[in-house]
């Protein structure tokens, strides 16, 4: 099957309104009789379940947590980008366009981002509408800081809590129409399979995670907004539930699977402390706004940091790229980090760490408030207590759960920080319409893979989940259904629901009776470390190539040796986790199979065969400017479908943060 | 900070389902590292029992840093443990020693019944904000996020409010049973808020009529609720939900 993007003719700062004004509508009436069903209920997909139900369809909504409050949008910290220049520093719909691009080293559809950047300040007065309790200045207004990779103070933010409040309105929105009746709320369910029928999306096969009892929903259309898979990595900043299995159902079902191997490695998240590890915390980037990250010059340095004197530290973004300094893109920050301990200048017990160092900023900030109190002749000391309040205003909860996980006071010592696998740019290739390769399947979100190319700049997924939901699909949508409004409900009757829940059925049982010897956890646990190892920020051939007859042989073993305890007809966490695990593994080698063919270094991924002499990444824009869509063919085997991109407004360079 | 290990004695609730009688079975662990969150060494226990061919102990739990709400233990009769402002899956194993016995129980409420061992069914939060936590704006119909400006003290106190992570704490804790600071906060977080106006006296007087119909006890302001909550929402959240209410009763009357 050719790829059709369907972009919109035009130009690129038109595209979207005049998609808008001659997209199809479906009347209100017909928009009663047609059944929408929303698989997450993270920022996506609350969102859109709750806009679709505003606009009259019947929403049924599905999460595996126990309330859709839970979904792990909420965990976000820093912020939340738009194009507002309330700052008056010179931003615009157009420059925000342009950072997202080049910030995804030229791997993302321009159309789809020029879209993104344009109904972002939307979203803004969405949640400001909605409740949502942004930070502000004392004059009342919205209050905005920088994030990396941009120039600019674009980003909205509530403390570093700002993923919770944008999710607990749109859940607020979501819970809203629940009570009205327009939309059902399906908690503690999990997705198993799509049912497709005459080549259509028409349903869903779930699981009732409580009784362990199957249901078929049917659909006119089923949304996607189930996340990223992060956690095929074991280790992850993604909660422990999260997973790929709706997505990889999907791709089962001959939804294409676009930039598998495109993973974003976040430059500041708390370093492993040993093997008990179940996950890894992030320290939101917004730190770098006022941290400087640091490594003694000296390798082996054992000293305390505050005992290291100024001479004698190596601020090696800030040396290496002077323009941005702390800020450059995630990218580049996490491998920075990484090549540093790789060559022995890692700090803490593993040496897997680097200085995350507030002194300056609290020195700086307290002198600023003395000169605001009019308090001359301060001591050092009393300029760290005034700096320490503004600080602790700005991270204050940040720094409270460093050291509840460390014991260390962050204030007082520097933080330890590392690289650790934070969010997954690749996902379900969706065209410009968010739809998926099979017809009335979408993808919103992280779950989707469209625009944020092989690196995500900070503050933009929130952005990019919300505009999916509130502003994007309810158009996009309507233009599938509107010829869908003869086809009345299916019966679940209908052999597909019984064949495709039948199938489910069948592998719940072929898992439960394996009866072998080692755990879930345990598998789960080697795969992530196959990944980190070879797929994870440096890759080359060769390792990637053992990887995937590493995965190829601890799937064989999974599938005869795992054990699950209980019963399948109960609550059982075994299953519910074997399942997805047994889902990564697939999806595994998926990713070492598309990073295999992608001969490149590019945003996040730093393929070892391609750097420039001072062992910086080389893009191939000859070879590889395209985004990789991969269709199953059979157990084990990809055929892989090139969508071409072509760049008319940002013409892509080597990207250059000097 | 010094690294130690422990061995540990673990009493913890087993109940099969919401219908089977539960009952408190006792556990040993090993080789604990001081480093491990509280859930970690959970994780090391229910890896145990699978292997010795056991049933794994379900407990909720998700995002593990403290924010999602999921996490719900009670621990030596302490919501959450022993840390203040503090969740489950934030507490680590420093806060315990060699030789401790420790008492896991879940949350203890008829409001949350008892799904399976350490997990409860908490959807009558969900009901009480269908009841009236929002504010009813349809995607499209927002104005300019600046053209209202917000007294920075009046946006810190709703932010401050909507900070609950809506895990339940504060109801296990109360004697009562009570999810006064629950609904206080999201009450309080509205009513702060310009944008919450319109919607004021319905939305507290049928938020507060729907958690008396989920059963949840009514308040004796022993405080214990702010003491034992994760996110520090205030009391003051409970004052502002009695006022509101109050306020509200009396103006529907009139109308």
């Amino acid at each position: 099957m050719a790829l059709d993007a369907k972009i919109p003719q035009g130009e690129m700062d038109k595209k979207w309104n005049d998609y808008k004004g001659h997209v199809k509508l479906v009347n209100p009436a017909n928009k009663r009789k047609l059944e929408v069903i929303v698989v997450g209920t993270g920022l996506a997909g609350a969102s859109a379940a709750a806009s679709l139900g505003e606009l009259g369809y019947k929403v049924k909504a599905f999460c595996f947590q126990d309330s859709p409050r839970r979904a792990h949008s909420i965990a976000a910290q820093g912020g939340i980008n738009a194009a507002k220049n309330y700052q008056n520093d010179g931003d615009s719909v157009f420059r925000l366009f342009y950072d997202t691009v080049k910030g995804g080293d030229y791997r993302a559809r321009e159309a789809n981002v020029h879209r993104l950047a344009e109904v972002s300040t939307a979203i803004i007065d969405q949640c400001v509408a909605q409740g949502v309790p942004f930070a502000r200045e004392y004059g009342g207004l919205l209050s905005n800081r920088s994030f990396g990779g941009t120039q600019v103070q674009r980003t909205f933010y509530a403390a570093g809590q700002t993923g919770q409040q944008l999710l607990l309105g749109a859940y607020s929105a979501l819970e809203r129409q629940v009570a009205l009746g327009n939309v059902t709320m399906y908690a503690r369910h999990e997705m198993l399979d799509v049912v497709t029928i005459e080549g259509k999306a028409r349903g869903i096969i779930a699981r009732d995670l409580t009784t362990g009892k199957l249901e078929r929903h049917f659909g006119h259309a089923v949304l996607l907004c189930t996340g990223g898979y992060g956690n095929v990595f074991y280790l992850s900043t993604n909660a422990m539930g999260s997973n790929v299995t709706a997505a990889w159902k999907a791709h089962k079902k001959g939804a294409y699977f676009g930039n598998p191997c495109f993973t974003q490695i976040h430059p500041t998240c708390i370093p492993v402390s040993g093997d008990h590890q179940s996950k890894l915390t992030l320290m939101s980037e917004s730190l770098r706004n006022d941290g400087r990250i640091w490594v003694p010059k000296q390798k082996g340095d054992n000293r305390k940091p505050a005992d290291i004197p100024e001479t004698e530290r190596d601020y090696y973004l800030e040396r290496r790229y002077p323009a941005f300094g702390n800020l450059v893109p995630r990218d580049v920050a996490s491998r920075a980090a990484k090549e540093r301990c790789d060559e022995g200048y890692g700090v803490g017990t593993t040496k897997m760490a680097v200085y995350l160092d507030f002194k300056d900023a609290i020195m700086r900030y307290g002198k600023i408030e003395a000169g605001k109190a009019g308090i001359l002749n301060s001591t050092d000391q009393e300029i760290f207590k005034l700096g320490k309040q503004v600080v602790e205003e700005k991270y204050g909860n940040l720094f409270e759960m460093y050291e509840k996980i460390t014991g260390e006071n962050p204030y007082e010592m520097a933080m330890r920080i590392y690289p650790a696998v934070h969010y997954t740019m690749g996902g379900l290739w969706v065209d410009y319409e968010l739809q998926t390769t099979v017809p009335g399947l979408y993808a919103l979100g992280e779950a989707n893979f469209s625009d944020h190319g092989a690196n995500r700049l900070g503050a933009s997924a929130l952005m990019q989940g919300l505009a999916d939901g509130y502003f994007v699909i309810p158009y996009t949508l309507g233009n599938y259904l509107a010829d869908d409004i003869r086809t009345t409900s299916i019966s679940t009757d209908h052999p597909a629901f019984v064949e495709t829940e039948k199938q489910v059925s069948d592998r719940i049982d072929r898992l439960m009776n394996i009866k072998g010897k080692q755990t879930v956890e345990s598998f789960h646990k080697r795969l992530g470390k196959i990944m980190w190892d070879n797929c994870g920020m440096a890759r080359n051939a060769e390792g990637l190539k053992q990887s995937i007859q590493q995965i190829q042989q601890l799937k064989a073993e999974f599938w005869s040796d795992v054990r699950i305890p209980g019963e399948a007809n109960e609550f059982n966490t075994e299953l519910d986790k074997a399942g997805r695990v047994a889902d990564f593994i697939e999806l595994g080698e998926l990713m070492c199979i598309d990073a295999l063919n992608r001969n490149e270094s590019c945003g996040g991924h730093f393929r070892e065969e391609s750097q420039t002499e001072d062992g910086e990444a080389k893009r191939d824009d000859e070879q590889y400017s395209y985004v990789s869509a991969w269709e199953l063919k059979g157990e084990g085997n990809w055929e892989l479908h090139k969508e071409a991109l072509n760049f008319e407004i940002v013409k892509p360079t080597q990207r250059s943060y000097k | 900070m010094e690294h130690y290990l422990m061995n540990l004695t673990l009493k913890v609730w087993r109940q099969k389902n919401n219908q089977a009688k539960g009952k408190l079975e006792t556990y040993q662990v090993k080789d604990i590292s001081s480093e491990m969150s509280f859930l970690e060494m959970f994780d090391v226990l229910n890896e145990q029992l699978i292997v010795e061919g056991k049933e794994p102990i379900a407990f909720d739990h998700d995002c593990r840093e403290g924010i999602c709400g999921m996490c719900s233990m009670y621990i030596n009769g302490q919501a959450h443990g022993p840390w203040q402002q503090n969740t489950t899956c934030q507490l680590h194993m420093r806060a315990f020693k060699d030789g401790d016995t420790i008492v896991v129980e879940p949350w203890r409420s008829g409001a949350f019944p008892v799904v399976k061992d350490l997990v409860v069914d908490r959807s009558s939060f969900d009901r009480i904000i269908q009841a009236g936590g929002f504010i009813s704006v349809n995607t499209g119909n927002a104005v300019d996020a600046n053209a209202m400006p917000i007294d920075k003290k009046d946006a810190d106190n709703a932010f401050m409010a909507a900070a609950c992570i809506g895990c339940g704490a504060c109801v296990a804790t109360c004697k009562n049973g009570s999810a006064m600071l629950f609904v206080g906060a999201k009450v309080s977080q509205l009513a702060l808020l310009p944008q919450g106006a319109p919607e004021r006296e319905s939305r507290v007087l049928n938020m507060v009529a729907q958690m008396d119909k989920e059963g949840f006890g009514n308040c004796t302001n022993t405080y214990a609720c702010e003491a034992e909550c994760p996110k520090g929402i205030s009391v003051a959240n409970i004052a502002r939900l009695n006022s509101e209410f109050l306020l509200a009763g009396l103006s529907t009357e009139e109308k």
